[in-house]
């Protein structure tokens, strides 16, 4: 159990692909500017992830190390043929604003990473389990972006969530404040590096807290151990 | 403790950064007038916007970063900022724009790199770039200059229209901007670029009531009394000669060459020279010390480089002028080009690496 455990910890936070390794950046910065395709693609990307770690976890016993590479792009590259068939038929709104993105989830470093770094050397269960891990913190840092691109340049959140959810969720859309003239900078590419950037300073001072709270605490163990002896 | 220069070949002038961002305000006085000469007090107001903003966010920020505000404040590269960037944005934009323009200069391009000598690119032209993307239509509305346009804005008008974006009478901007004809009349960079895709040619666009005997009227006059303003920083020692000569050198030789070649659509030198931001770059904007290249063989090849690229924008880009886009472009080439521009060191064969 311990291992999920680690592994949830890596996938969400101390290893999280688009914060940590900074992989798959391309989809991460060009499709954040609103929640719903921020989410769209983030889904997209967990599920190729999940389906491609299971199975190049149960084919890593027959392929040789010399053609591990082509096979682990094909195996990726049928589970984004397959996501890209589906979205196209069942989200096909979200599927033409996503557009370009979706085939290009096959390029997407932090799959292929996974693949090889932790799938081909892990049992089934724990490759999905990695899979759903990482998805999960990436989907989670594009939604994050997204929300953020959202509501400065917007004033809103979850606009046209109704593409991916089903017409339940038109009653979703926040209209958080009504502006006159957009912040088309925060819609824009340069909008996502700034927003980006601004996420990483924030866990990078998230983590030096918590380091400083951690040494603190151990300190003060100590000391009580030294009074206890003495 | 004190450094005292020791005995002869050292020069040194003394000055602080207070007193040299200090000189740079001065310099800018002469194109300041003439400005509100040609386009309203609104420039004045802008300026006082600008600086409240600039030194409300400058000591917010070196507050939270646990520096000594005062000092801080005292070195005048905020006020600098933020006059450069009130100069840059069109006289009758709503308070907002330069607000936001100004803080984010500050906050963000300034202190997020690690405040003053530390920033990557120039604040002012980032938050001008911040503002013409994302505002693109406040951005251009330039008024026409005053001399040839049909209102004349009293103070209390001016005031008005900055803060609720209409006169007391009810004008907005754009109707402002038309002329008696019912057209509205942009700035000569503007016109050339979109009368030349009409093609006309530039004999025809220089008849039409903004064109004066060298370039726009008001803007000659403006970008004139900032040369001169340049050239007070050059006698004070302020700037030296390799930004603005590599500028204006990268601008002109290529704006000459393809007038000569094509006289009826390319604009010639002096019309580049004496347009848009073209001066105020040169001169203020470019010679920012601590976005700059650091060598003064560096240095001239930063200021080709942005003369080149405002040249080849406008020309070819969709912008009508460039100077805020071709010194941030240029900022990002600095490490490359003191890369490749360290000097020799004495009784060395060639400098950097083969030294």
């Amino acid at each position: 159990m311990n291992e999920y455990k680690q592994l949830t910890r890596q996938g969400l936070w101390e290893n999280n692909p688009a914060l940590v390794q900074l992989l798959g950046l391309c989809p991460l910065l060009a499709v954040t500017a609103s929640v719903t395709n921020a989410l769209g693609l983030g889904l997209a990307t967990l599920f190729v992830l999940i389906g491609s770690n299971i199975t190049v976890s149960l084919v890593r016993q027959w392929v040789p190390q010399e053609i591990r590479i082509p096979v682990f792009v094909m195996v990726i590259a049928t589970f984004v043929t397959i996501i890209q068939l589906l979205m196209n038929a069942y989200v096909f709104e979200l599927y033409q604003s996503l557009g370009i993105f979706i085939p290009l989830i096959v390029t997407n470093c932090a799959i292929i990473g996974r693949a090889e770094a932790y799938a081909s050397k892990n049992s089934v269960q724990k490759a999905a389990f990695d899979g759903l891990a990482m998805g999960v913190g990436f989907a989670l840092v594009l939604a994050v972006l997204g929300a953020m691109r959202e509501i400065i340049g917007n004033g809103t959140l979850f606009d046209g969530a109704e593409l991916l959810l089903g017409d339940w969720a038109a009653q979703l859309r926040l209209e958080l404040f009504q502006v006159d003239y957009p912040l088309l900078l925060a819609i824009l590419p340069p909008g996502a590096f700034i927003g980006m950037g601004f996420i990483i300073a924030l866990k990078n001072l998230i983590d030096a807290k918590l380091e400083a709270k951690a040494e603190k605490a151990e300190k003060s163990v100590t000391r009580a151990r030294v009074t206890a002896e003495s | 403790m004190s450094f005292r220069i020791a005995a002869a070949p050292h020069g040194h002038s003394q000055r602080r950064t207070s007193d040299m961002m200090r000189w740079v305000c001065y310099a800018l006085i002469p194109g300041v007038l003439v400005q509100s000469y040609f386009f309203g007090a609104g420039v004045w107001m802008q300026i006082m916007l600008a600086i409240i903003t600039a030194y409300v966010t400058e000591s917010l920020c070196l507050v939270a970063r646990n520096r000594d505000a005062r000092s801080g404040l005292r070195d005048n590269t905020a006020l600098v900022t933020a006059v450069l960037l009130a100069i840059s944005i069109p006289t009758l934009a709503p308070w907002w724009i330069i607000v936001l323009g100004t803080a984010f200069a500050i906050v963000v391009v300034k202190h997020i790199y690690g405040g003053m000598g530390q920033n990557l690119f120039n604040p002012a032209m980032a938050g001008y770039v911040l503002l013409l993307v994302s505002f693109p239509v406040q951005m251009t509305n330039w008024l026409p200059p005053t001399t040839i346009s049909q209102y004349d804005l009293t103070l209390w008008q001016t005031l008005h229209t900055i803060l609720f974006e209409y006169t007391p009478a009810g004008y907005s901007v754009e109707q402002l901007r038309t002329t008696i004809d019912g057209i509205t009349m942009a700035t000569p960079l503007d016109t050339v670029k979109t009368a030349l895709d009409q093609s006309y040619t530039l004999s025809e666009i220089y008849q039409r009531p903004q064109f004066s005997v060298l370039a726009g009227v008001g803007w000659q006059w403006v970008n004139l009394a900032f040369l001169l303003g340049g050239f007070i920083l050059l006698q004070q020692r302020i700037i030296s000669w390799h930004i603005p000569g590599g500028l204006l050198a990268g601008l002109l030789v290529p704006a000459l060459l393809a007038h000569l070649f094509a006289p009826s659509i390319m604009p010639g030198p002096i019309f580049h020279a004496l347009s848009g931001a073209t001066m105020l770059g040169a001169f203020f904007i470019a010679t920012d010390p601590v976005s700059a290249a650091t060598s003064n063989k560096g240095r001239f090849i930063f200021g080709l480089m942005i003369g080149l690229l405002v040249w080849v924008i406008r020309s070819w880009g969709g912008y009508p002028d460039a100077v805020a886009f071709a010194v941030l472009l240029a900022n990002l080439s600095v490490p490359l080009i003191d890369q490749y521009t360290r000097p020799k060191v004495y009784g060395h064969q060639s400098g950097g690496q083969n030294g």
